[in-house]
Order: structure tokens, then C-alpha cells, then sequence
């Protein structure tokens, strides 16, 4: 799937949020081999004992995070890995590299913006006790996916 | 097939470990598998190790993928191994890029072991 950019910037939030949840469905699909499904925020919140986040500059200045329970992060890792996987570092990795993949497919699914976008280097916050104060004070687009029955939340902040 | 000697380069140990498990599901017969952080790592790596194949991410701290392919001619044992890209850069001037610097390959993540199979497998004189 490809969006045309002119008719994307007219309404970020209306527009992305699709192109988002797209882009965290093909990530799962593809390396974990599951489906995950968009869910009523309302009804699903997410633990955050587990946030991975990546920033983005240029076309796109912002940062995209990733925030599910440790429970749920080690699920993901054993997807990826296999049962083999278990300490926390494998853990870490795991999450780090699936948001570092959301976010890529994510600005690659954007026709002209994925050429003038760049990815910073994932990062891992493990313990739910901390507040995310973002310069990226413009539009957010944010979608809850069930992943085996428990939620991931999926964030994309931008500047204005 | 010959058994293969590879070379994988990304700063994630979980996705180097992906990346080698696809080689083998495409049936490629690993001898040995070296594996590094960045380029940097790299370029030291094959300075004690030859291989046949190499797989590199772009983004990675210290040395990037396009980096590394920029001065991997300078390692004597590794002039002609094939190099194929495994990154999340999906433009089409980071593909341009990476072949202009010598890379024979691009693979973007997400990626099957289906995709693997199909770019990595011509490259060692086999059909996919």
C-alpha cells in the first residue's frame, strides 16, 4: 500500500491512523507469524512496564513508540526468537527492532516521504513509572492492537 | 551447496539471529557464521575471518551499513563477497545508494525467509 502525500498532510490523524495500524499488522504478520487486530482503546489499556521508541527527522520529525507489559514484550521476543528466548536483553531487542520496523514501514508506505525521512537508532524503557515529554508537539496518532489477546499501544508523535 | 561462511552485520543480536536462521531455512548450509554489531565491527571481523557472503543493515551506531559497503573493497579477502542489505530504509535512494556502493542485494524489513531465499541464493550461483 502506498499514500499519496498531498492528500495525507491535509488531515494527519484521519489519514495515518490506517496507514499506521497497516504497517504494525504486516510487522506482526510477517515476523512473528500472527495477526493482530486494531481494538477500542477504550476497552484495552495498555501496560507501559515496556516502552520501545524511535525517532524520526526530516519529512517526518517525531517519534514513534511501542508500549506493552513485560509479559506481553516477552511473548513478542519468543515469536521472533522461538522459545529459546527469555533474558531481558533478548527482550529489549526484540521490541526495539519491532518498533524500529513499524516505524519503517510505517514512512515507507508514504509515496515522497520515506526519501526525506530518517530513523534514528531504537531505544528501550523497561518500568512503567516515568512520563515521555516530547518535543513533537503536533499531531498524534495513536491505535491499541490485541497481540494474542493483550494490547500493544502504537504512538506516532509529529511536530506541527 | 556448498557449506557457506556469512558474515551478518546489525546492531540488533535478536535480528542477526533471524537473519541466520532465514539462511538456513533457504537451505543454505552454513559453515560459519561471524557476526557483528556495526561496520566497524565488521571491517575488523573480516580482517581474521573470510566468508562468502555478507548481509548488513544500514542504520547502525558508530560505522552504518553504506559506510561499511563503501570500504569493505579495502579488505583484501573480502573484494567480490556478494553483500546484501537487510534494513528497515525502503527509499529508493537508500537502494540506489547501497548498489552504487557495491551492494548486490536489498532486502527490506520486514522480510519472509521466502524473500531471503529469493536474493540470496543467485548471488551464490544457485536457483532460488
Amino acid at each position: 500500500m502506498s499514500t499519496d502525500i498531498s492528500f495525507v498532510t491535509r488531515s494527519h490523524e484521519e489519514n495515518w491512523l490506517p496507514v499506521l495500524e497497516l504497517a504494525v499488522e504486516e510487522v506482526f504478520e510477517i515476523m512473528l507469524g500472527c495477526r493482530v487486530r486494531p481494538a477500542a482503546q477504550s476497552e484495552h489499556t495498555p501496560s507501559r512496564e515496556f516502552t520501545a521508541m524511535i525517532g524520526l527527522a526530516g519529512a517526518l520529525c517525531g517519534i514513534l513508540t511501542v508500549c506493552c507489559s513485560a509479559k506481553t514484550a516477552g511473548h513478542v521476543a519468543r515469536g521472533m526468537l522461538g522459545d529459546t528466548a527469555g533474558s531481558e536483553a533478548e527482550v529489549v531487542d526484540a521490541l526495539g527492532e519491532i518498533c524500529n520496523m513499524i516505524a519503517g514501514n510505517f514512512k515507507n508506505k508514504l509515496a515522497g516521504t520515506d526519501e526525506r525521512c530518517m530513523l534514528s537508532v531504537p531505544s528501550v524503557i523497561s518500568g512503567g513509572e516515568y512520563n515521555l515529554h516530547s518535543m513533537a508537539n503536533g499531531n498524534s496518532v495513536e491505535t491499541v492492537l490485541l497481540f494474542e489477546g493483550a494490547p500493544i499501544a502504537v504512538c506516532l508523535q509529529l511536530e506541527s | 551447496m556448498d557449506k557457506i561462511r556469512a558474515l551478518i552485520v546489525d546492531d540488533s543480536s535478536v535480528m542477526r539471529k533471524i537473519v541466520e536462521r532465514s539462511l538456513r531455512q533457504a537451505g543454505i548450509d552454513l559453515d560459519k557464521v561471524v557476526e557483528a554489531s556495526n561496520g566497524a565491527e565488521a571491517l575488523a571481523a573480516l580482517q581474521t575471518n573470510t566468508v562468502d557472503l555478507i548481509l548488513c543493515d544500514i542504520n547502525m551506531p558508530v560505522m552504518d551499513g553504506l559506510e561499511f559497503v563503501r570500504q569493505v573493497h579495502t579488505v583484501e579477502s573480502a573484494k567480490g563477497v556478494p553483500i546484501v542489505m537487510i534494513t528497515t530504509e525502503g527509499s529508493e535512494s537508500h537502494v540506489v545508494q547501497a548498489l552504487t556502493a557495491g551492494a548486490r542485494g536489498y532486502i527490506r524489513k520486514p522480510f519472509t525467509p521466502e524473500q531471503v531465499k529469493e536474493h540470496v541464493l543467485p548471488l551464490l550461483g544457485k536457483k532460488p
